[in-house]
């Protein structure tokens, strides 16, 4: 199955299902289709990493695996695990007279096997976009074990033998580059850097995801949301700070985005005590 | 076989590959792999737009934001937006002839293009502006050449007789009109401006390019990429771009430095509980039990020569320090010239950056006497009023390029020092190779307490992270 026809086309089916995606992001999008290459996204936080991923599979019409990743993660949690539970009272329920390597070949079958995220992913036999969230949280040892799957899609089960896929899933992996990946995980993927966008398209994805929002609003919400990119915060506000924001100014019925309303809902935007100071001194906001 | 030639003839291929060198002379890792990954993209890809194939380079040869300025610099040498005056120009050429080329830079012509520009730096329009830069190199920075193609392009001759800088205030006007207030106008239009200077920048090079091959240009034009910069030879902007970078290094090394905490923490099996737990599962030790490790965290003394030369460096030395301050039991910081101030108190926790840089910058005053660094002398003084900040768990770092005008270096005060403290470092923004040249003590100091270099940023993080580590 091929995933987009182009990348225009790409856009044009993430569009559908709203999510805006720029040229470079749709060209990305439209290669890990047509490559059958995973794809590293990387980019500060809220700019729609994760989302790009749910996009690729509503319009796509896939399901989407996700594993999420953490400190700590192991393969038990990420690929797959013996139930070793019910082995156990597999065990205990068969007759004592049976030989012990009839009990083993029972207990390590497709019944005992629990699957975890990618082995799920490899398995499914329809269209999967496998998401790998924050994969930088993980540590180091994880990523020997994606250099498998994300390479030639297999998983080697020792008792099972290696299970290959049936059929490429398009993987997505995102990261906060809150450490550097190894170089042969970032060799085997794409590359996508996705960053704040242009108040342009900002105004449209704004208006998209808050329908009600006036236009006028809309325009004073992202020239002031361009402005506060350009002072040196702690965090800029990013694009579901954005968001957030026009939710808020919709909920508290603000019609015009003047300095007293700005001053009132800034907290929504800006998370840092010195990033709020700084902002109302540089925008001379009046209290 | 006969395609493969014929592509071969096209010069499409060499093109690609003098690219893949190019990036790989600039530092970037680019294997085969993904040298065959990027055809691949390529073949599935209409060349029907130059930023498809941008953005297919990008996606596949690329791994790394940072290295983005040097691939786009890079791509746009070997990619040109535009051959030499561009399709427009073409256009355009039959009403100029007429006019000859004396009429396209004179006097007049200059005024009218500065109109020209002022009306685009003030409305922000890129597209325009693009077209602006390219004019603007071909108009006014062109260097005739005793020779055909001995002819070259200077974008600093344009800069210097169109001179952009004038028309700041003119910009902060518009800018003011628009209902901006006066400091971000201010900001505002020396980016704009600085966005421009750049563009003009790489217009010129495209030109020199395009006339003595990209290959000549690559290797002498590439600035290196903003964390791999010297400090000493950064510019405004670039110490600009690099302060930016303090908080999400910071940031990043803390997280990377709780992870590696964390991986450490298992200390010693603690028998007795592991023992208590099994009892569940018949005693069988299914889980096995730690003691806790304690953390082991630095005291930290950081002394810095914050004169001209390398003020720069030690600002950044000092934001980083700060702000991974909850990686060390504490931090104290003094500044010198040729006298000692501390500046502890200007870093307060969840400070802002800008004001922590101003308020450092104020108080250099207090750090000199005359004004000329001493690098003894400071080390007396430090010796004589703060000695009471060192002591057996504290780490001693020196932040300076040991260049001490020729004074008495009092080595015998830093062996001392360097006693006294656990561990004791200098970082020296200088090249290794410079070491030792002209009045650099650094052979002198580097005999007591260990010398690193440490020029960029990337090089700033690894030392602070294995300190506190």
């Amino acid at each position: 199955m091929t995933w987009f026809a182009s990348p225009a086309d790409a856009a044009a089916r993430l569009t559908a299902v709203g999510y805006l995606a720029d040229p470079a992001t749709a060209t990305t999008t439209f290669l890990a289709g047509a490559l059958e290459k995973p794809m590293l996204v990387e980019g500060p936080a809220g700019v729609g990493k994760t989302e790009l991923a749910k996009a690729v599979a509503r319009a796509t019409g896939a399901e989407l695996v996700r594993l999420q990743c953490y400190e700590g993660l192991d393969e038990a949690r990420a690929l797959y695990e013996w139930n070793y539970k019910k082995q156990l009272l597999r065990i205990q329920a068969s007759a004592n007279d049976q030989e012990w390597s009839a009990t083993h070949d029972d207990i390590f079958t497709e019944e005992f096997l629990l699957t975890r995220p990618l082995l799920t992913a490899i398995r499914r036999e329809e269209p999967t976009v496998l998401l790998i969230d924050e994969v930088d949280k993980t540590d180091v040892e994880v990523e020997g074990l994606l250099l498998e799957v994300l390479s030639d899609f297999q998983v080697t089960i020792p008792e099972l033998g290696t299970v290959e896929a049936i059929r490429r899933p398009l993987v997505v992996l995102t990261s906060n580059a809150s450490r550097e990946l190894s170089e042969a995980v970032k060799r085997r993927c794409l590359y996508l850097h996705l960053d704040y966008p242009d108040a342009e398209r900002e105004r449209e994805i704004v208006a998209s995801q808050v329908p009600g929002l006036d236009d006028r609003v809309a325009e004073q919400l992202v020239a002031t949301i361009g402005r506060l990119r350009e002072l040196e915060l702690k965090k800029a506000p990013s694009i579901a700070e954005s968001v957030d924001w026009a939710r808020t100014l919709i909920a508290l019925e603000i019609r015009d985005l003047d300095d007293k309303a700005i001053n009132d809902t800034l907290g929504v935007v800006l998370k840092h005590a010195s990033d709020h100071d700084r902002a109302i001194r540089e925008l001379r906001l009046k209290k | 076989m006969n395609e493969q030639r014929a592509v071969h003839r096209s010069g499409l291929v060499d093109r690609h590959i003098s690219f893949l060198e190019a990036l790989r002379g600039a530092g970037l890792a680019v294997s085969l792999a993904e040298d065959l990954d990027a055809i691949a993209a390529l073949t599935a890809l209409e060349w029907s737009d130059r930023s498809v194939i941008h953005d297919a380079y990008a996606a596949t040869l690329l791994k790394r934001q940072a290295q983005r300025p040097t691939f786009d610099a890079l791509f746009d040498l070997y990619f040109p937006r535009l051959v030499g005056e561009g399709a427009r120009a073409a256009d355009d050429s039959n009403e100029e002839a007429g006019e000859g080329d004396g009429a396209r830079d004179n006097a007049q012509a200059l005024q009218a293009f500065q109109a020209e520009l002022l009306d685009a730096l003030s409305q922000d329009d890129q597209q325009r502006l693009l077209q602006l830069a390219a004019e603007m190199v071909g108009r006014f920075g062109a260097m005739p050449g005793r020779g055909p193609g001995l002819s070259s392009w200077s974008a600093y001759t344009a800069l210097q007789r169109v001179s952009p800088q004038e028309l700041v205030d003119q910009i902060v006007q518009a800018l003011l009109s628009e209902g901006r207030n006066d400091d971000e106008a201010q900001r505002v239009a020396g980016r704009r401006l600085g966005a421009f200077t750049r563009q003009v920048e790489d217009d010129a090079r495209r030109r020199i390019a395009e006339e003595k091959g990209p290959d000549h240009v690559a290797n002498v034009a590439i600035r290196p990429s903003i964390d791999r910069l010297d400090f000493t030879s950064a510019r405004r902007s670039d110490l600009e771009e690099m302060r930016r970078e303090i908080y999400p290094l910071a940031r990043r090394l803390a997280s990377r430095l709780t992870q590696e905490h964390h991986a450490r923490r298992r200390g010693p099996l603690d028998f007795r509980r592991t023992v208590r737990a099994s009892m569940s599962t018949g005693g069988v030790p299914l889980v096995t039990h730690h003691k806790p490790k304690r953390p082991h965290r630095t005291e930290l003394v950081v002394l810095c020569d914050v004169s001209g030369s390398v003020a720069n460096f030690a600002q950044f030395t000092l934001l980083l320090v700060f702000a991974l301050r909850d990686q060390f039991q504490k931090v104290r910081a003094f500044t010198f010239i040729d006298h000692v101030h501390e500046v502890t108190h200007h870093f307060t926790p969840g400070a802002d950056v800008v004001d922590v840089m101003a308020d450092l910058a104020a108080s250099t005053a207090h750090a000199a006497l005359w004004g000329r660094t001493n690098y003894g002398r400071a080390l007396t003084k430090f010796e004589e009023n703060h000695a009471d900040a060192l002591g057996p768990k504290s780490s001693l770092l020196i932040l300076g390029d040991a260049r001490s005008n020729y004074s008495d270096l009092h080595a015998d005060v830093l062996s001392r020092l360097a006693g006294t403290a656990r561990h004791a470092w200098w970082l020296n923004p200088e090249a290794a190779r410079h070491w030792g040249t002209g009045d650099s003590a650094a052979p002198t100091y580097g005999a007591i307490i260990d010398m690193v270099e440490c020029r960029n940023l990337t090089q700033l993080g690894e030392f602070v992270h294995d300190l506190a580590g």
